[in-house]
This record gives C-alpha cells, structure tokens and sequence, in this order.
C-alpha cells in the first residue's frame, strides 16, 4: 500500500484551495457582490421597482455572479488560465486521490457519476419532501396548513425540482459511468465539460432551494406568462434555476453524442452497441436541441422582468401564447428527455436476467429514433384548449397519437425478451418489470389526453396530473432505482441488500399505484390542479391518496437505509459480476480501477449474446504488468 | 449452448397459442364489461351535447384501452408463472433474436389502431370543437351556430364575472344560462392565463389576456354546474370556484331583468361591450 | 471498533443533516403565516360582530421590515393596529365594518366592481350611502366573493393636506370612512381579497401585496 501524499498533508492545506468549500465561499460572496452592484445601477428605471420592495436586477445579479463564485471556487477557470499562459494542457484534475476528489472538479467519469447520483438523490429528496407537504395540506378540502402562497410555492417547488434535477436521473449518473465502460473507452469526450454539467446542477438546486427567501413562486414548473412576469422575487430563482439545468443538459447532451459517436472502442459497430448507448444517444440529442430553447424562453422573462421588455404582455404588444409555445417546444421534447432513458435501462437490462439476446434489436432502436423525432411535433397538445389555431388541432391529435407506436416497439421488443427466458426476479429486474405496468397505465391514459374531446375535461385535471406521474415517476423513477440496484456493485464494488430492496420494491409499486390510480378518479371528479381547495365531496379519495403517498415516502426511506447500510456497515464484496452480464462494463473488476481499461478492448460482437455458443464479446489484450494503462 | 427445456413440460409455440387464446376470452369479457359498467360512470356526464360527446369518446377509448391492458398484464404474469428460472445456477435461455412476422404484424396493428383512433377523434371534434376553446376563429361549428346565443366570460384574478351582449351587455357575478340553447362562449381574461372549465358542460377554454376564446356548448335541461379555474393563476387559483345553472327560458329572462335592474347604475361606467378588454392602467400611477 | 464508529458518526452526521433540512423546508414554508385576529362577538338574536380596519398606502417598517412599501390592510385589537388579515368570525353573524382608508385612487381593472353588492343596508361613506364609484375611484375593495360580499373603498385625494405616510395612520390624517354589514353565512374558510390593482410596479398591479396573504387579501374562518 502506497503512501497517498495527499493525505498527510495538514487539514487546513487540504480545506484551502480549489474545492466545493471554496465553491461555496466565493458563490455566497459573488452573490453579495452582484447584489450590491444591482442596487447601485442606475441604468435601469427606477420608478419600476418603486415601492415593490423588490429589485430583480439585483437578485438576478447576485445569483449569476454567485454562480461564476462558485465554479471559479471549484477551479473551472485553472486550466484555460494555464492554456493561456502557455502551460501545457494537463489532465491534472483527474489524478486526485483520496475522499476530496468528490468535493471538487474531478475529470473521472466514474467520480462524475457517483456524484451526479448522491448530488440528484439530494434534491430529489428535498422534491419529494415538497410532495409529502402537498398532501399534507390535502388532507382537508379547506383548512390550511400552509398559507396559500407557500402552497403554491412548494407544488412550483416540487415539480420545478424534479423536471429540472431529475432530467439527469439516469444520464448523470449513469451514463457518465457507465457510457466509457460498454463503449471501451476510457473518459468522456469533453472530461471537463462532464464535471461542468454536474456543478451547474447542483448550483441551480440550491438557487432553486433559495426561493423560499424571496417570497416563493407561483406559477408552478411551467411558469406561464404573465403570472411569471408579475410575480414576487422568487421567481428569479426559478428562472437562474431552469436557465442552469438547461445549460448543464446541453452541455451534458452534446458530450454524449460526442463520446458515442467519436470514442467507441474498435470493432463497435452501431448495430453492436448497447440499446442503452442508443437510448443515451437519442436523449442527449433532444437535450441538446430542446434545452437552448428553455434557456431562450427564460432569458426573455428575465428580460421582462429586469429590463422592462414586454414580451409576454399582450397589452403592450407581446403574447402569452409566444412564451407557451416556446415552453412546450422545449417542454415536450422534456418528458421524452425524462422517458427515454427508462426505455434504455428496461431494454438493457431484460436481456440479462432473461438470460436472452435483446429481441428485435432493430425494431427497438427504431422505437427510440422514432420518439426522438415525433417528440418535436406533439407539443401544441398542451395547449388544446388555450385558444390556440384550432384547425391545428386534428394535426397534433393525430402526431401525439402517432407516438404510441415506436414506444409500442419498446414494448413488444421488451416483452418479447422476456418471453421463454429464464427470468431471474432480482431487484433490477422487478423494477424493470414494473415498468411495463407502470408505463402502460401512463401510455394508455396519455391517450386519453390526446384525444381532444376527452382531453377537455381531463386536461388541467388530477387526471393529467396522475397521467404524467405514471410516465415519469413509474417510468423514470423506477427504472433509475433498477439502475441503482444493478450498477451499484459496479460503482462501490459493493452488494446492496437484497431483501430490503425487494421490502423497497412492493412497498414502492404498491404505493405508488395506490397514490396514482386514484388520482385519475379525481381528476376525471372535477378536481383541478395545484389547487389548494377542493369539494368536500372529493376528501375521501384525496386522504386517501395522501396516506398512500406517505407509505410511498417511507418506502424512499427503506431505500435510504438500505444504501446507507449496505455500503456503510455490510461492505459485501459483489465481485465483478455478480448478474453474470456480457456487457462490456461488466468485464472489468469492481470498483472499476482509476484508467478503467488497461489495454482498449476489441469488440467483437454485441453484448446480448445469452444462449449463444459465441465468442466473448470483448477479446481483452493480454493482461499488462502492473501499472499499465 | 441448446435450448433448454421447460419445467412446465410444455414446449414452443403452443406458449403462444396459450396466451393469445386467454387473450382474447378476457378481453371479450373485459372490455364490455368496462364500457358498459366504467364507460357509463365516466364523467362529465350529460348536463350538454358537448358533455355526452366526451362521454362517447371516452367510452370508445376504454373499449381500445382495455384489451391492450389485458395484453401486457396477462403477458406479464404469464411470463412470470411460467419463465421464472428454477435452478439456482443460472441458465440461459434461447437465443431468439427476433421474428419478423411478429414485427410486421405489430408495427400493422399498432399503426392501424393509432390512425383510426385519430380519425375518430377528428371526426368527433368536427361536430362542434368538443366543448374545447377554439380561439377567436373557430374552425369546428355546429351546424346551427349562426343562431347561437352570445355570453362572455371575463376571468380576472381571482373571479369570474359573466356579459350578456344581446340582453344590453349586462355584466353579472353569475352564470346562468337558458335550457335547451345552442350557448357561444366567449372566454378572455383582464390579467393572467385563467381557464374557464365547466365541468359538467364539458366546457374547458383558457381565458387569456386581449384574447377572444370560443365554445360552443349546447345546454340540455335544468341543471346547476360546477366553474373551476383550470390553469394557474396566482394566489387565490383554488378559490376561483363558482356555481352556474341551468334554467328554464322563463325563469331566465326573469332572472336577466332582475340583474339588469340591479347593475343599473354601473350600466354607464362599463366599457362598451367588445370581445377582449386591455384595461388601464397597466402600472399603478404615482 | 474505531471504524465502526467513523461509520456511525458519519451517519449520524447526515442523519443530522437530513434533519436540519426537513426543519428548515418545514418551517421555511410555516413562516409567513400571521395568527388569526379573532373579535369579540355579541350574543342575541343574530350574534354581532364590530371590525375595524384601515388600509394604508405603505405600511412602514414597524409592521413589516421586509415589505415598508407594500399597501396593506391593518385591522384594529385592542386599541392597536396589527398586520393581520385572517380573521375568525362566527357563522350567521351579522358583520359591522369600519374601514378608515388613508391610501390614495387606483382605479378598478373591470368598472363592473365599482358596484357594492352583497350586503346588509347600503355601503356608507364619510356618512352617506354610494351606490356606484366611477372606475378610477376606488382605492381597494373588500371583497368576499364565496359570500356575493363587494365593497369598493373611497379614495383620498391626490390634493388633500396632512397625507399619510407609513402606517399605523392617526386618525387626525386624511381619510375616509367607509361602513357596511354584512352577513357571514354557514360556517367555512373564505378567502377575502382586494380586486384593485393597487400593488405598484407589478405587472396589472396585482403583484407582491395582492398575492400574499396578510396585505390584500386573507381569510374569514367562519366557525
């Protein structure tokens, strides 16, 4: 064992430098700095922000020099420094040792990846404690646990939080790990663009998480416009938050195509690589064409809101329709960006504990291409009843309803493998299992919404409202838990308990069902969204539905418990491949070493070849002496 | 490697025999059993013609739904009962990589269901915009629109309050609405987005600043109504509630007298009556 | 046994952590909420209750020192006036309200609600009754909608002497008083709002104040 110099250095030297604590020092003085700099302009009118109490310039000034604060602190500005003053490009960051490498800017894709997942788990706890406050207040048609501001606030919060934070679920942290591994490569193609993404997000969770300082927000995850415009202070957390995810998804989005596309190993065809790299693929290009249009649409409510530009109040020649066209142009394309990467674990991993080749390969890349593209051409559903050109409508019933058909590919290509297999009901695959109901009451309800008639009553509704928890938190949510659970031994080199994750599973399923399902009921009763009353009549189904989303909380909790015992007190070793996989990732020891691969691999075949009396698929060089790579 | 045998003794293709047949006699149970029980209590109900229209089409969409839930359930659980691995050493399974008869019938059926539930649903909407807002030009009218009776919808946060061109554009706190009557909605908004839904007319439009939004609703008999405000609006959203009706021709034009004796004095302040309203100011003076 | 309890102090540390930021997001969202002002009622046939209040231009750092600026409502307790605007009334009660407006015209974004609606005996003002205000006039309404409840209140001119600056408003400034009853009904949770766009520099003037609870708008919880 090696002495690690980093390690007997002093605290203080290891507190001191380019690190998340320096982040965060620099980010809370950037933010005094901008906000004292807003209060001093005179550039903009002042007779606006007479008597609001409310300067928006400053706050958004505060929040953008915050942000620089902090990744100047993380040490993002170091290295085109160095560039520019001649020093030779380096890779410095990447050689970290030790605990700190978590707390800074790490170019490891494997160091990414573990803290895109603890850094996403954060704020998806803090989502999902607004939705446990949700239902609290839901429990009385009338009485008020929270005053109706901060209602609205937390239902903004909690749906702001989770498309935003949780667009990432499963590229974050996953296919940063995992992508190099099944492609034979050995980092991303833009390493520090990876590191990049992963401190945006966190910088815009905790500006979001800043809101309650400002007065809230009340416009809900969509911010329509004008309410956006007229809104309190808090809003601007909500816009820096969404312009940030937005920029860290592009950023994440292109550095993915970049590396599939230009880094697979030799012999890695496209009809060889993993349905998961396909899935990764189709979602990194909808963030990378759908984000810039979020960060566009937002920085014209900034500039509303600040520079006093109408684009979105129609008495002074702007329109609203203007702002929801553009949301939805990036908002559909959006729960794609959610639903997609759910498609590619469920495919990935039926194969394995099937113990079958993945069924009609082609046919499910097609389906993921295909929603890739239709997802562009649905998203005037939204606004069927908003007064839109209503000759537009047959059209977008008819694109919207087109989609079923290559998620139907998913579906048949996923059933398919399943079919005559020998199916091992591990926890991944019971999660990869409840995907198919769980995505099939939300495919099916989607076209209820889709088609007009029906979509008047529902749309807006507790039924839309219930619809789209079933496609995300039925299709996202549970595949990004099978995804814990099957590459965790990979990540930590560590076995995760199995009978508390299938305690996890049921309680989870279940829960989930009896929180959603009757949530259709209600909406199709009349009850309306994000509101804070309803009629009495509707209480039962409601406290219901709150009871059921408690125990779903608590079931996040036995998972809490189950990663903090298994990893912290158990440390069973997993091995390297405990699913007995053919993947390539899978190939390698767990934890995967520092280099990943000593010698880049030779592909020869694709990784699905179960029953198969084939070659292996990668043929490793031979094993190097130590310190190779 | 070979293909393993099954535990279950059966072999091949007669699994898939096996499960389209208890495919299809659930389904044949089911999805009647689902229309005529589920489908009659789906609501809005039948308080307008536009209300029964979303009954219909959701019933005909239960019908499509049902089987196709029965299909991957069934699937599923057979799967499950009949494909779990039995050995604790794992087995693999065949090496199946596809079928393309299986492809192509799937990719016909799915593509032949999707294009005709489309079709269904233009043909719906084309009847009169299903109760939906249509903009200030609506593109779907019913046959007898030229003799529909005007009222306007005026959201403003947080109230609804109601005009009556052809009756002196009288402005009330209520919506009532005479029985029997082809209604053209006219939905617009002082300040936010609203959305004016009423819920068991079926009727959902956004009222939208300096917009005019049209329904068409045709009432049926008396009958009172739920309003909701359906999109976001700001602070007092769920409180934006309100009770309308339906009456008889008599006991409205009653009603209409009354409100128009009452508003009297405010008769002379109200702009003249027009189908979108920017009022000043837009920023408090001084 | 010494790594044993690293493990269990760094459990405990997020254990803690989580924690604290429960606590915080609780009482993050708890905040804000000002305690309900309940009036003392007299018993009879019809239990009577007596509300004062008075609406202020900018309601001064001593009531609120985050919002000076913002217009607000004050009701009055105890001889005092406080910032409170949800207040507990008793059902099928007759409601006599005393409102001194010090804040100046706003004008009404729909004319429509320039007409008192919904109470006991006309609205009085300055001791006559009004029947309408001309759509530039009112200052604020008071509003119950859940109840038919509108009252638009009267101005104070823009030339008139002795303005009030931050509240709490002495009675020896410029004002006007406005009185109405009304009846509060069966028992429930009614929100009251203003429907004046008073809330400068938002957009339709009907941000800030006339979106948080405890300036333009709150609740009657009538029990």
């Amino acid at each position: 064992m090696s002495v690690d110099p980093q390690a007997t250095r002093p605290l203080w030297r290891r507190i001191v430098g380019f690190n998340a604590f320096a982040a965060v020092v620099l980010g809370i003085g950037g933010y005094y700095l901008g906000w004292y700099i807003g209060h001093h302009l005179d550039a903009v009118s002042l007779e606006y922000f007479a008597d609001t109490d409310q300067n928006d310039v400053s706050v958004f000034l505060g929040y953008f020099f915050g942000v620089a604060g902090f990744l100047i602190g993380l040490g993002f500005l170091n290295y085109p420094f160095a560039r520019l003053r001649g020093y030779p490009p380096s890779l410095r960051e990447k050689e970290t040792r030790g605990l700190g490498r978590y707390f800074g800017l790490c170019t490891d894709h494997k160091v990414v990846g573990i803290q895109y997942l603890v850094g996403i788990g954060l704020f998806f706890f803090i989502g999902g404690l607004n939705a446990m406050l949700i239902r609290v207040e839901l429990l009385r048609p009338n009485e008020q646990v929270f005053p109706a501001g901060q209602y609205l606030t937390l239902v903004g919060m909690h749906g702001t939080m989770m498309m935003g934070i949780m667009s990432s679920a499963i590229l974050g942290p996953f296919a940063n790990y995992v992508v190099p591994l099944m492609i034979g490569a050995r980092r991303m193609a833009f390493p520090r663009i990876e590191s990049l993404t992963f401190w945006l997000l966190m910088a815009a969770g905790a500006i979001l998480t800043t809101t309650i300082f400002f007065g809230g927000f009340p416009t809900g995850w969509t911010g329509y416009q004008p309410l956006n415009d007229q809104a309190n202070a808090g809003m601007d957390s909500y816009i820096v938050f969404f312009s940030l995810v937005g920029l860290s998804m592009t950023l994440l989005g292109l550095n993915m195509i970049a590396t599939i596309v230009t880094m697979r190993a030799p012999g890695l065809s496209w009809s060889r690589l993993p349905i998961f790299c396909w899935g990764v693929l189709s979602t990194a290009t909808l963030m990378l064409l759908a984000a810039p249009v979020l960060i566009a649409v937002l920085s014209m409510a900034m500039l509303d809101r600040t520079a006093q530009t109408t684009f979105f109040i129609p008495s002074q020649g702007g329109s609203q329709y203007l702002y929801e066209n553009l949301f939805w142009v990036f908002g559909h394309p959006e729960v794609y960006i959610l639903a997609l990467p759910g498609f590619a674990i469920v495919l990935e991993l039926l194969p394995v504990f099937s113990r079958k080749p993945l069924w009609g390969y082609r046919l499910a890349v097609t389906g993921l291409l295909g929603v890739t593209l239709l997802s562009w051409l649905v998203w005037q559903h939204h606004l069927f009843v908003s007064g839109i050109n209503s000759d537009l409508r047959p059209f977008y019933m008819l694109s919207t309803e087109l989609i079923s058909i290559p998620t139907g590919f998913t579906f048949l290509c996923g059933l398919m493998t399943i079919w005559r297999g020998q199916l091992r009901l591990t926890v991944p695959m019971l999660f990869c299992l409840a995907w198919f109901f769980n995505f099939l009451i939300g495919g099916l309800s989607g076209v209820f919404l889709s088609d007009v008639p029906s979509d008047v009553t529902t749309h807006g509704s507790f039924f839309s409202m219930a619809h789209f928890h079933y496609t995300i938190m039925g299709g996202l949510i549970f595949t990004f838990f099978a995804a814990i659970y099957y590459w965790i031994p990979k990540m930590t080199g560590f076995q995760l308990n199995e009978r508390l994750g299938k305690i996890h599973f049921w309680s989870m399923f279940l829960a989930f069902n009896s929180t959603f399902a009757p949530l259709f009921a209600v909406g199709f009763l009349g009850q309306p969204r994000r509101v804070v009353t309803y009629p009495d009549h509707l209480q039962f189904l409601n406290d219901w539905v709150s009871v059921s989303a408690f125990v779903l909380g608590l079931s996040m909790l036995v998972f809490l418990g189950n990663f903090v015992y298994s990893l912290v007190f158990a440390r069973i070793p997993a091995g390297a491949n405990p699913w007995e996989s053919r993947s390539l990732e899978w190939q390698l020891p767990s934890p995967v070493p520092v280099h990943d691969f000593d010698r880049i691999p030779v592909i020869t075949g694709d990784p699905y070849d179960y029953g198969e009396a084939a070659p292996p698929t990668a043929v490793p060089a031979p094993a190097p002496a130590a310190g190779g790579g | 490697m070979d293909a393993v045998s099954y535990p279950s003794g059966v072999r091949g293709a007669s699994h898939g025999r096996r499960l389209v047949i208890l495919w299809l006699v659930i389904s044949a149970i089911a999805t009647p059993l689902a229309v005529i029980f589920l489908g009659r209590e789906i609501p809005p109900g039948n308080a307008s013609e536009q209300a029964t229209e979303q009954v219909f089409d959701n019933q005909v969409l239960l019908g499509v739904a049902t089987p196709v839930c029965v299909l991957v359930v069934l699937f599923l659980v057979y799967a499950l009962v009949a494909f779990r691995a039995r050995s604790a050493e794992v087995v693999d399974g065949p090496a199946t990589r596809g079928d393309s008869g299986i492809q192509i019938a799937w990719v016909v059926v799915t593509t032949v269901t999707v294009l005709t539930l489309a079709g269904f649903g233009t043909y719906q909407l084309l009847q009169s915009g299903s109760g939906g807002g249509q903009g200030p030009t609506a593109a779907f009218l019913p046959s007898d629109h030229a003799s529909a009776m005007d009222v306007q919808v005026i959201g403003q946060q947080w109230e609804w309050t109601f005009r009556y061109p052809t009756y002196g554009g009288v402005e009330t706190p209520q919506l009532m609405l005479p029985e029997h009557t082809l209604i053209r909605l006219h939905v617009t908004s002082l300040d936010a987005v609203h959305s004016f839904w009423a819920y068991q007319l079926g009727v959902k439009a956004d009222a939208n600043p300096g917009e005019d939004n049209i329904v068409y609703v045709k009432t049926k008999g008396p009958t009172s109504f739920e309003i909701h405000c359906a999109e976001l609006c700001g602070l007092f959203h769920g409180y934006m509630t309100d009770t309308g009706q339906v009456v008889p021709s008599a006991e409205f034009a009653g009603w209409i007298k009354q409100q128009q004796a009452y508003f009297a004095p405010v008769m002379r302040y109200l702009p003249p009556y027009s189908t979108t309203y920017l009022p000043d100011p837009q920023h408090r003076a001084g | 046994m010494e790594a044993r309890t690293k493990k269990l102090v760094g459990v405990a540390f997020f254990v803690a952590l989580a924690g604290v930021l429960i606590g915080f997001y609780v009482s993050g969202y708890l905040v804000g909420n000002t305690p309900p002002y309940t009036p003392p009622a007299r018993q009879g046939a019809v239990p009577t209750v007596n509300l004062t209040l008075q609406t202020v231009a900018a309601v001064g750092p001593s009531l609120a020192p985050n919002h000076p600026d913002w217009v607000s409502y004050l009701v009055r307790s105890n001889g005092a006036w406080h910032r409170t605007t949800v207040w507990d009334l008793p059902a099928h009660a007759l409601v006599h309200v005393t409102i001194y407006n010090f804040d100046g015209a706003s004008g009404l974004r729909n004319p429509f609600l320039g007409r008192p609606q919904g109470l006991v005996g006309p609205e009085i003002v300055d001791g006559k009754p009004v029947a309408v205000f001309p759509p530039d006039q009112p200052s604020h309404t008071f509003a119950v909608p859940a109840l038919g409840v509108l009252v638009p209140v009267a101005p104070v001119q823009d030339d008139e002497k002795n303005q009030c600056g931050y509240a709490p408003c002495a009675m020896s400034m410029a004002h006007h008083t406005i009185e109405f009853t009304f009846r509060t009904g069966k028992p429930g949770h009614y929100r009251w709002q203003c429907f004046v766009p008073c809330a400068a520099g938002f957009v339709y003037g009907f941000g800030g104040p006339m979106q948080t609870i405890g300036y333009m708008d709150g609740f009657l919880n009538v029990v």
